[in-house]
């Protein structure tokens, strides 16, 4: 008990202080889980789109693999970036691993399958007459897609916390592709990790407290955007 | 149509923003000929020396270092593929084989220090004292007493294989319990578990205020925890940044750094973590 005492108490001291690197490594976490949730947006929304209001061959699979994919490890994403950015690897050339753009890049595959299924599942919640009642009045197929996409925002925002939940909590993968370098890819996860491997458990519970904080506003605000745009 | 859409669509632009502040990506990484790939175990890290001789390098020679500390085993496995520049590892016979089938360069001592076996303060066991571990080791099969290894072929657990290979004896059973983790964390382990285990004095010390272990078996010959830098092989593989990791090394048996570990640790921990050892045989020691 007192321990965990002792970590609210070095919690509230590093938030007070501005200790300039638990800042830094807040920063950090959030532009890199931030990035990484964005590009899977912007990547992941379109595909579940087209995926659910389309029908092709193999539509059915493609929807079981990106279902499992929600669920896909960090380990096991980290270890095959890292075996492509390895300098042997395909990827080698780039000189990415351990460097932030390289836990973008993990933590994308890892947000994506998430958005991308979220994204199917809101849509396909759509009554299917709002489709046709929207092309009967004249909707083009832009249009139409901006309409569909705007009645799902609700699911659609969870999809995003959902994501960005997903990355940055994650540790497994950040420590495999970034290295926990300090002041470069140290972010609120792998520096828990580290002091907890140090034996400075009140520093460690001052970083899950903030990460938990986090997080908590990131998700208020998508939330208070959510709750805004159903009671309008 | 149109109207509909410009009138309750400026939600959007704000989601955008909001995770738009990711694509302020930190700080550009250095510039490739000028990063090191250092990888190291968590033993070196842990105990702090290398945030204090990092930077010190850093400024000297102005090379970016990217530490990656792991286990020795993957330390050195990762600079035997030419993943890293350079190695600052503590598993002497590994590293031997790895210098003779080319793979990794010019093996030097740094330091050391020494390892000892910890375990529950009542010692159940009654091993207090032994002068051998091999012989401890043996007696804590006997007895059947819990064992927590490291299990991740590092460094510590390579030793560990070691001691149990002379002792005769093949561990296994329920009072063996392989933790899979670093230092620290297995010391929480044994700590909770009432165990026994082999650890680094470095990390003990700095634990010893959290697990209830007390050291049981020390000073001998076989528990000397040697540190070496090792240099990869940039014929073999070309990315290697040889000219870094060879700055590194030299950097790391430099007068001045010898200095600064012999007295690294004393203000903290009373006693010095490791004792440097450049230019020395390893016979010696």
């Amino acid at each position: 008990m007192e321990l965990i005492w002792q970590g609210l108490k070095e919690a509230v001291r590093l938030i007070a202080s501005g200790d300039p690197e638990v800042l830094r490594i807040t920063r950090l976490s959030l532009q890199i889980s931030g990035g990484a949730t964005l590009l899977s947006l912007l990547a992941g929304i379109p595909a579940g789109v087209v995926i659910a209001l389309t029908r092709f061959p193999g539509r059915g699979l493609l929807i079981a693999l990106v279902n499992t994919g929600m669920g896909l490890p960090p380990v096991v994403v980290g270890l095959f970036v890292s075996i492509f950015l390895w300098r042997s690897g395909p990827l080698g050339l780039l000189e990415l691993l351990y460097t932030p753009t390289a836990i973008v890049i993990a933590q994308f595959v890892i947000a994506a399958p998430i958005v991308i299924g979220l994204t199917i599942a809101a849509m396909q919640q759509l009554n299917p007459r709002l489709r046709l009642q929207l092309l009967a009045l004249g909707a083009s197929r832009w249009q139409l897609l901006w309409l569909l996409m705007r009645e799902a925002r609700l699911p659609l925002l969870a999809a995003v916390m959902a994501g960005f939940g997903g990355v940055i909590s994650e540790v497994g993968a950040s420590m495999m592709v970034g290295g926990n370098l300090l002041g470069q890819t140290r972010v609120l996860t792998t520096a828990t990790v580290l002091e907890t491997g140090k034996g400075n458990f009140d520093v460690a519970i001052a970083l899950s407290l903030i990460l938990l904080l986090l997080v908590f506003g990131v998700n208020y605000l998508l939330t208070w955007i959510q709750q805004r745009g159903r009671a309008s | 149509m149109r109207r509909i859409i410009m009138n309750r669509g400026c939600r959007v632009p704000w989601i955008l923003f909001l995770l738009g502040m990711g694509l302020f990506l930190p700080p550009a990484p250095a510039p490739a000929g000028q990063a090191i790939i250092l990888s190291t175990t968590t033993s070196t890290q842990d105990s702090g020396l290398l945030d204090v001789l990092v930077p010190l390098f850093e400024k000297k020679t102005g090379y970016t270092v990217k530490t990656i500390s792991v286990g020795t085993g993957q330390a050195l496995a990762l600079g035997a593929k030419g993943e890293a520049d350079v190695c600052l590892v503590h598993a002497p016979d590994s590293e031997k084989k790895y210098v003779a089938d080319g793979l990794l360069l010019n093996r030097r001592l740094v330091m050391h220090n020494d390892f000892l076996i910890v375990g529950p303060v009542g010692d159940p066991a009654k091993i207090q004292g032994m002068k051998s571990a091999v012989e401890a080791l043996r007696r804590l099969a006997e007895a059947k007493a819990t064992f927590v290894s490291r299990g991740d072929n590092s460094g510590t657990h390579q030793l560990e294989k070691k001691l149990w290979k002379e002792a005769k004896v093949e561990p296994s059973g329920s009072w063996y319990l392989q933790a899979g983790q670093g230092m620290g964390a297995t010391l929480g382990i044994a700590s909770e578990k009432q165990g026994y285990t082999l650890t680094d004095r470095a990390t003990f010390l700095a634990f010893k205020k959290r697990a209830q272990l007390v050291p049981v078996v020390e000073r001998d010959r076989i528990l000397l925890n040697i540190y070496s830098v090792l240099e990869a092989n940039a014929a073999k593989f070309p990315r290697v940044n040889a000219a870094a990791g060879k700055a590194f090394a030299d950097f790391m048996v430099a007068k001045e750094t010898q200095e600064i570990i012999r007295t690294y640790g004393v203000e903290k921990f009373g006693e010095p973590l490791f004792f440097p050892d450049a230019g020395k045989r390893e016979e010696s020691l």
